[in-house]
């Protein structure tokens, strides 16, 4: 919880909580009647559809409040972009406070450093809030068995609380009657509260229902897109189509011409690196997004479009590659052993590089944010999954405090990592600031395929030997890739976390190992994609395992479990171990668990039974986010083109909050996988990207999306990630497949570029 | 290139071909069973007219090209792709969204998709029903290919196809039992 516990926070008061937060009321900080009377100024703050009424409401903590009718409303503190965080944390929450969840409303907490960490990203809210959310559900739980022991002269023991009622075995009263009385107690020492046990739970470990649903299937939810503001104006930005590229000249007659064009202006960028500053580009202005996007094709533009201009992946592919065979530049990391030995008394040998190109987030929603600029204050509604990092930014950008800045979060029509990268809401302040009018920026599918933060294209070259009774004798690796860090520092600067996911940390059992990393130049703004380097590396051991099985002749689960060797808790490899932010103490890396989900999911998948002739099974397994996932693809061939049939996985992420969101998290992320196994490509040419939309940039649809077999382990220890660990495995375990089903061994992905998928 | 792509690519050539007014004028048309009128250029996309000038913003965009199904509205009962949709093609025929699907979230395809929790981040998803309402408005008990067939337009980044299915199963049972 940042540098502020808990027990700090909670003890704001009410009023305090408004004005820090506006949670209440309209939570408009300026102009508000001005945006009441918009078409849709529903305040973000209320998206799951409560009223306004917020006078009869009483706060409890930081994240509680209790209405005189009884109605419990719980702050999400974190952005929902469809893992279901909105029902999930106020759940336990709500559980742990005895309520009952049909009195319960979830409000959107605004940017505001009280809460915490709210980047949504890394798979965290569950693993970082579930303990401060039960806390905070017990502490008002606490202060009602108070007002009822006091109003009955009882002792507070007595008290029981189930399902929004306080009994003390004779009299029972409701949370209505004791609302007015539990907001005068004051807040219990929150290291001191008893929770619930286990058994008692009635909402955390039970599939309930979204608390969003309703608004989704009426098509009533509030995206970052559909914000309006009154007198709102449109803008759609041309940006410069080459990192760093600056503007010499515009031409914006024909622009103007347009009709429903209103101006046009331009936002000045800054030199890179580029972190998360609006990029140089010229903002056409518009009535309606249309008539924006129209103005923006007449626009004539002159770039110095700077050093990045030559940047093609053809040739990068071929630097990334060449760069495993160069030793200057390089960062060794770890040597453990004499690997050149053991290659030499090798059994077998299988060395390959293995390619997972750029990629794009391509949330269905592209980046979106709306803004009002008034008298040094500006106030932003935006898709953000990370609304500090945007209240920082949109300062930044303008030269005020974050203080000076209100960040209401909208739903997220998908996030995936972009958005927790606040550069379009720079944009939106910038031009509200610029034009002194309330201003919506909405990213066209190109914009948002062409000017992502990509995913880092990848070349991994791993080479490992097996002796005559199939153990893994050495393991070498080799990664190039440009690093996360070149968006925020030199274009070859590193990130040294990004190996801590799943290049040095894999869990096999190897005696010699030598393991590397290149230096490698960025191009492009590179950026955090769901599951991050979890992607390739996964997809460059799972393939390598695939291959030694075959090489050793083995059954691939045989040789995965024998691969992972006694059970133990794997050791990092290097001391600086991120291992996701959490303590390795609390989240030991079990083989045991390894080995456990890998057994669960052949079975599943009926692995051991007789397969029909032409149909191949391919497994891979994956540690990531804390969490053990492994995965089974079942491909066939239809002719010369392979059909996927099927992906099974099961999950181990500790104990869960909400089995049919972690599901669905699930059957999601085996599509994700697909895309990227299958279909999925981005390519760059003279600095910019080569694909703009869904006909380029493929992603997986109905008809080539497999049957989907999901299991959750039943584990009580602490929760684990969710939204992220199911991506990595899925890529290794489909080539896998695929070439046990007599297919060829595919190292670079997309399948499609390989065959006709 | 898909069965259904093709099928989308000919309505595409179909709008583009005739010879439209550009100039800014008043198009009528029914929305939820409501007469509408809209001042606006003839060739502005009905997405657009929905979401900026009538506010309504449940249709979405998601390509602008008719790739990804976000937008999908009926013409007189047909799935369209409104980014991709003229209004002038739209003068004088009867438009239904997502808002006008029901009143209450009780069509049949609503509510499968609720009891399935089929939305995960649900910004597609109006795309989906209106494709899926279309699709049971004429098949009432569609195979898997038939669903295929029918939704393989809409794109859904989250992964919520497995439910999708099963909801439209579910839908087109509890029509069944409807009628029956």
């Amino acid at each position: 919880m940042s540098k502020h516990s808990i027990q700090e926070i909670s003890q704001l008061n009410r009023r305090q909580f408004l004005q820090a937060t506006g949670i209440a009321g309209s939570g408009l900080l300026l102009g508000a009647p001005l945006a009441q009377a918009a078409p849709k100024a529903v305040p973000m703050d209320l998206i799951s559809g409560a009223d306004s009424s917020a006078e009869d409401f009483l706060r409890l903590n930081l994240f509680v409040e209790l209405a005189l009718d009884g109605t419990v409303r719980i702050v999400c503190h974190r952005s929902e972009m469809g893992q279901g965080i909105r029902t999930g944390l106020p759940q336990v929450l709500a559980d742990e406070m005895g309520a009952d969840w049909n009195k319960v409303q979830v409000i959107q907490g605004q940017a505001n450093k009280e809460y915490g960490s709210q980047n949504t990203d890394g798979s965290r809210s569950v693993r970082n809030f579930y303990l401060p959310m039960r806390k905070m559900g017990a502490a008002a739980r606490e202060m009602l068995r108070q007002a009822a022991a006091k109003k009955w002269g009882v002792s507070v023991d007595r008290i029981s609380v189930d399902k929004h009622q306080l009994s003390d075995g004779k009299r029972s009263a409701s949370f209505a009657e004791l609302a007015s009385l539990a907001a005068q107690e004051a807040l219990p020492n929150l290291d001191k509260l008893k929770l619930k046990a286990k058994k008692d739970f009635n909402y955390i470990g039970k599939p309930v229902s979204g608390v969003d649903m309703p608004e989704f299937i009426q098509g009533k939810a509030t995206f970052g897109v559909d914000v309006q503001l009154p007198d709102m104006v449109h803008a759609s930005i041309e940006r410069s189509p080459v990192m760093g590229g600056k503007l010499i000249s515009v031409d914006d007659k024909e622009a103007l011409a347009v009709a429903g064009v209103l101006a046009v202006e331009k936002i000045q960028g800054k030199p890179l690196p580029a972190a998360f500053n609006a990029l140089e580009g010229v903002a056409v202005i518009a009535s309606n997004t249309w008539a924006a996007q129209q103005g923006r094709k007449k626009l004539k533009l002159q770039w110095d479009l700077g050093a990045n201009k030559t940047h093609g992946s053809k040739e990068y592919d071929q630097i990334l590659a060449a760069s495993h065979e160069k030793d200057e530049g390089s960062l060794h990391l770890y040597e453990q052993g004499d690997v050149k030995a053991a290659f030499a008394k090798a059994a077998h040998l299988v060395e390959g590089n293995y390619h997972v190109p750029y990629l794009a987030h391509a949330s269905m929603e592209p980046p979106a944010a709306s803004a009002i600029y008034k008298d040094g204050r500006c106030e932003v509604w935006a898709c953000t999954q990370t609304p500090q990092s945007a209240q920082r930014q949109v300062a930044a950008s303008l030269g005020i405090n974050p203080e000076q800045v209100t960040v209401h979060v909208t739903y997220l029509g998908g996030g995936f990592g972009r958005k927790s990268k606040p550069d379009f809401v720079a944009e939106a302040a910038l031009l509200a600031k610029q034009l002194g009018k309330p201003v919506k920026v909405t990213w066209s599918r190109e914009d948002d395929i062409r000017h992502d933060y990509l995913h880092a294209v990848c070349d991994t070259q791993l080479k490992a030997s097996v002796d005559k009774g199939g153990n893994i004798t050495a393991w070498q690796g080799s990664a190039a890739f440009p690093s996360i860090g070149s968006t925020f520092g030199p274009a070859d600067s590193m990130a040294g976390w990004e190996l801590d996911q799943g290049f040095h940390d894999f869990p096999f059992d190897v005696p010699n190992v030598a393991l590397k990393r290149r230096k490698i130049n960025a191009h492009m703004r590179i950026g955090w994609l769901r599951s991050v380097i979890n992607i390739p590396m996964a997809f460059a051991n799972g393939s390598l395992m695939g291959e030694l099985a075959a090489a050793a002749n083995m059954d691939a689960k045989e040789f995965w479990l024998k691969s992972l060797g006694p059970d133990r808790n794997i050791k990092p490899r290097v001391d600086s171990y991120s291992n996701y932010g959490n303590k390795i103490e609390q989240y030991p890396y079990e083989t045991a668990r390894a080995k456990a989900v890998i057994e669960r999911v052949c079975k599943n998948a009926k692995w051991d039974a007789p397969r029909e002739k032409g149909v191949g099974f391919g497994l891979a397994y994956h540690y990531s986010f804390l969490a053990h996932v492994a995965v089974v693809a079942k491909v066939a061939w239809d002719g010369n083109t392979p059909k996927l049939l099927a992906l099974y996985s099961v999950i181990d992420a500790g104990q869960v909050v909400n089995p049919d969101r972690v599901k669905s998290q699930m059957e999601g992320a085996m599509i994700f996988g697909t895309s990227i196994a299958m279909y999925s490509e981005i390519t760059t040419l003279n600095g910019q990207v080569e694909q703009g939309n869904f006909d380029g940039y493929r992603l997986t649809r109905m008809n080539e999306s497999p049957d989907i077999h999901t299991e959750i382990v039943e584990a009580d220890d602490a929760p684990r990630g969710v939204g992220e660990p199911g991506v990595p495995p899925v890529a290794p375990a489909i080539v896998n497949a695929l070439a046990n089903a007599g297919g060829p061994r595919i190292r670079k992905l997309p399948i499609a570029n390989h065959l006709t998928v | 290139m898909a069965k259904w792509l093709n099928k989308m690519q000919h309505t595409i050539t179909e709008i583009n071909n005739p010879n439209y007014v550009t100039d800014s004028l008043m198009i009528k048309f029914t929305l939820n069973q409501q007469a509408q009128a809209v001042e606006a250029e003839a060739d502005m996309p009905l997405l657009w007219a929905l979401r900026d000038i009538l506010h309504m913003t449940g249709t979405k965009y998601g390509c602008g090209k008719g790739l990804c199904g976000a937008c999908t509205v009926h013409l007189d009962g047909a799935p369209i792709r409104s980014c991709l949709t003229p209004l002038s093609v739209v003068a004088g025929k009867s438009i239904t969204t997502i808002e006008g699907l029901s009143e209450d979230g009780s069509h049949p395809v609503q509510e499968a998709w609720k009891d399935i929790n089929v939305p995960q981040c649900g910004y597609c998803q109006p795309g989906q029903m209106m494709s899926a309402a279309a699709l049971l408005a004429y098949n009432a008990m569609p195979s898997d290919e038939d669903i295929d067939g029918a939704m393989s337009g809409n794109i859904c980044r989250c992964g919520t196809y497995p439910r999708i299915k099963e909801a439209i199963k579910k839908a087109a049972k509890a029509g069944q039992e409807k009628t029956a």
